[in-house]
């Protein structure tokens, strides 16, 4: 997918202005509220006006002021998951999901319905009013809906954020099978940072109506730890565990991680950089469960804190420290140091 | 009292119901389709066209009734146009049926527009991003999400023609058997000495079907929400 995007829009007390050019299959836009995300995803899918500008896809113009060109929406093929669903509360699961495919030309459909709603999980839910549906089911009918009207582009303006987090972290699978098996092209929304980790391989910062940087998530997030309270987040994903005494050890590196929570298969952790306790020698005789070697690769500054990015038997931890603490064990990259970390501090997402 | 009602006002109860029912049908696509226009179109002169709509609800429905016979009498522009098709209109039932649908419109759209209104506009933009037509969209969701406004507007409208009498009495007059309907009948009634028990035996049979309409349309309102909110 090709996508260059400049465009201006004045409103009172704001004004959006953005120019960003991107070949990435899955994009994310990061900004807080306010920061014109929404508006841009309405002028993508032709359903805002833009000002003065030119949205351009895979080498066809969708909108260009000085021709005073602009496709409509249903030329464009551009899907739209809204953060609460917006299912067509008249019409049951199954319609849902098929208005867009009825409308879509046959030589342009690419997903198959019934393969689609298994990996969505909807099977038994077809039937069903739109108004009997929980949240986390709305969001996977809408995602289906848009889907099976083989869009060029999926845009997601804040799909998850109407979930609690439990339901959000147990629905980024069936996006990520979705986008995997189906190679749809999406632009998604959102203010979280997890979401663009876990999900989006380029991320464009939006500021107050501009783009403030295109960048990848991981140094998003890294450039982005200094000012948050939770630190950085290490997001682990890690495969079948063996189960002792109730816990869960994952093979990690060279090592392992033993942790409370787990399941059979692939998961994914969260740990806090600030959950990570750094000594110099091996510790003795600690109640945590976790004691992993490592070496300091790199070591960096955050406002009073000090970022140190570990290397423990071939895979990254990063763990930040106050800054006395760096100066007393002296890190510098090439130190040896131990990490600690309780088996309770991992918190498991999917 | 005993309640009487001759053979003529059976008359005016099936003319006031046929002439209802058939303003009420007529009107429906007009009243959508300009519901649809003063809610989702970006016309110029949206305001004045709005006002133009609502005119023959504050107009006196004798205005009404009058300007209706103007442009429908022989010499009138609409019924010099029909003449030669042999269609007249003024003094028979279809007169009563305009003049209804003139003066129930405003109600109706009034009513459909409300429910169109209540349409979250992001409906229509999913079912735009989805591969809709502006007119797929209409038939599709903004249709069927009006169910509710359409079934208000066609209620007001059809009790609004069971008491018309201002602007029927103008264009259609007061002919027993062919253009009176129940208010007229009861018109001539207080107009006739003797005449107060059939008038009250016809306001009975009023009230009795103003409650049925209401109830009715209670009934089915509140079918369509349980339809729609579980």
């Amino acid at each position: 997918m090709s996508l260059t995007v400049s465009l201006t829009k004045a409103y009172p007390g704001f004004e959006l202005s953005v120019d960003f050019s991107t070949e990435s299959r899955r994009l994310g836009i990061f900004g807080r509220s306010g920061s014109g995300k929404s508006t841009l995803v309405g002028m993508l899918a032709g359903l805002v006006e833009p000002g003065e500008g030119f949205i351009e896809l895979d080498g066809e113009t969708l909108f260009d002021s000085r021709r005073r060109f602009s496709l409509p929406p249903e030329k464009r093929r551009i899907a739209l998951v809204f953060q609460e669903g917006h299912l067509f509360p008249h019409l049951s699961v199954e319609k849902n999901l098929l208005y867009g495919y009825r409308r879509t030309p046959r030589a342009l459909r690419r997903v198959d319905p019934a393969e689609l709603i298994g990996v969505l999980g909807l099977d038994d839910l077809l039937e069903r009013r739109v108004g009997t549906l929980s949240g986390g089911e709305r969001q996977r009918v809408a995602l289906g809906r848009s889907v099976l009207a083989s869009p060029r582009l999926l845009l997601m303006d804040e799909p998850l954020s109407a979930l609690d987090d439990g339901l959000k972290y147990q629905i980024i699978p069936y996006l990520r099978e979705v986008f995997d098996r189906f190679a749809i092209p999406f632009l998604f929304i959102s203010h979280a940072m997890n979401e663009m980790r876990l999900l989006t391989e380029e991320v464009i910062v939006l500021h107050r109506g501009q783009v403030s940087g295109q960048t990848d998530p991981e140094r998003l997030a890294r450039e982005r730890m200094g000012w948050a309270r939770a630190g950085y987040i290490n997001l682990l994903r890690l495969a079948d565990p063996l189960e002792e005494e109730g816990l869960f050890a994952y093979p990690f590196g060279t090592g392992r991680l033993v942790m409370w929570a787990g399941g059979p298969g692939e998961s994914v952790f969260e740990l806090s950089s600030t959950d990570i306790m750094l000594f110099r020698g091996h510790p003795e005789a600690v109640s945590a469960r976790n004691l992993l070697p490592g070496r300091v690769v790199s070591v960096f500054d955050l406002e009073n804190r000090v970022g140190v990015e570990l290397d423990c038997g071939g895979e990254t931890l990063i763990a930040t420290v106050v800054r006395p603490a760096a100066a007393e064990l002296d890190l510098r990259p090439g130190s040896e140091v131990w990490a600690v970390i309780k088996a309770s501090a991992f918190r498991r997402l999917y | 009292m005993m309640m009487t009602l001759t053979p003529q006002d059976i008359d005016a109860i099936w003319l006031s119901a046929r002439v209802a029912v058939t303003a009420t049908l007529f009107a429906l696509p007009f009243g959508f389709a300009v519901a649809y226009l003063l809610v989702y179109s970006r016309l110029p002169g949206k305001l004045f066209f709005d006002g133009l709509v609502n005119l023959p609800l504050v107009l006196p429905p004798v205005v009404v009734g009058y300007l209706l016979l103007l442009a429908l009498g022989e010499q009138g522009w609409l019924g010099s146009l029909l003449k030669p098709l042999g269609i007249r209109i003024i003094f028979t039932w279809k007169a009563a049926v305009l003049a209804s649908m003139v003066v129930g419109f405003p109600l109706m759209v009034r009513a459909i527009r409300l429910g169109m209104e209540e349409i979250d506009g992001r409906l229509i933009q999913a079912s735009r991003t989805l591969g809709a037509h502006w007119y797929d969209t209409l038939f599709t969701v903004i249709l069927p999400l009006s169910g509710r406004g359409i079934l208000a507007g066609a209620t007001l409208m059809f009790a609004r023609s069971l008491g018309e009498f201002g602007a029927t009495i103008i264009v259609a007059g007061n002919i027993p058997g062919v253009t009176q309907t129940i208010p007229l009948a009861i018109y001539d009634y207080t107009n006739t000495p003797g005449g107060d028990r059939l008038a009250l035996g016809l306001c009975l049979v009023s009230i009795l079907l103003a409650l049925a309409v209401l109830m009715g349309n209670e009934g089915l309102l509140r079918r369509f929400g349980s339809r729609r909110r579980p």
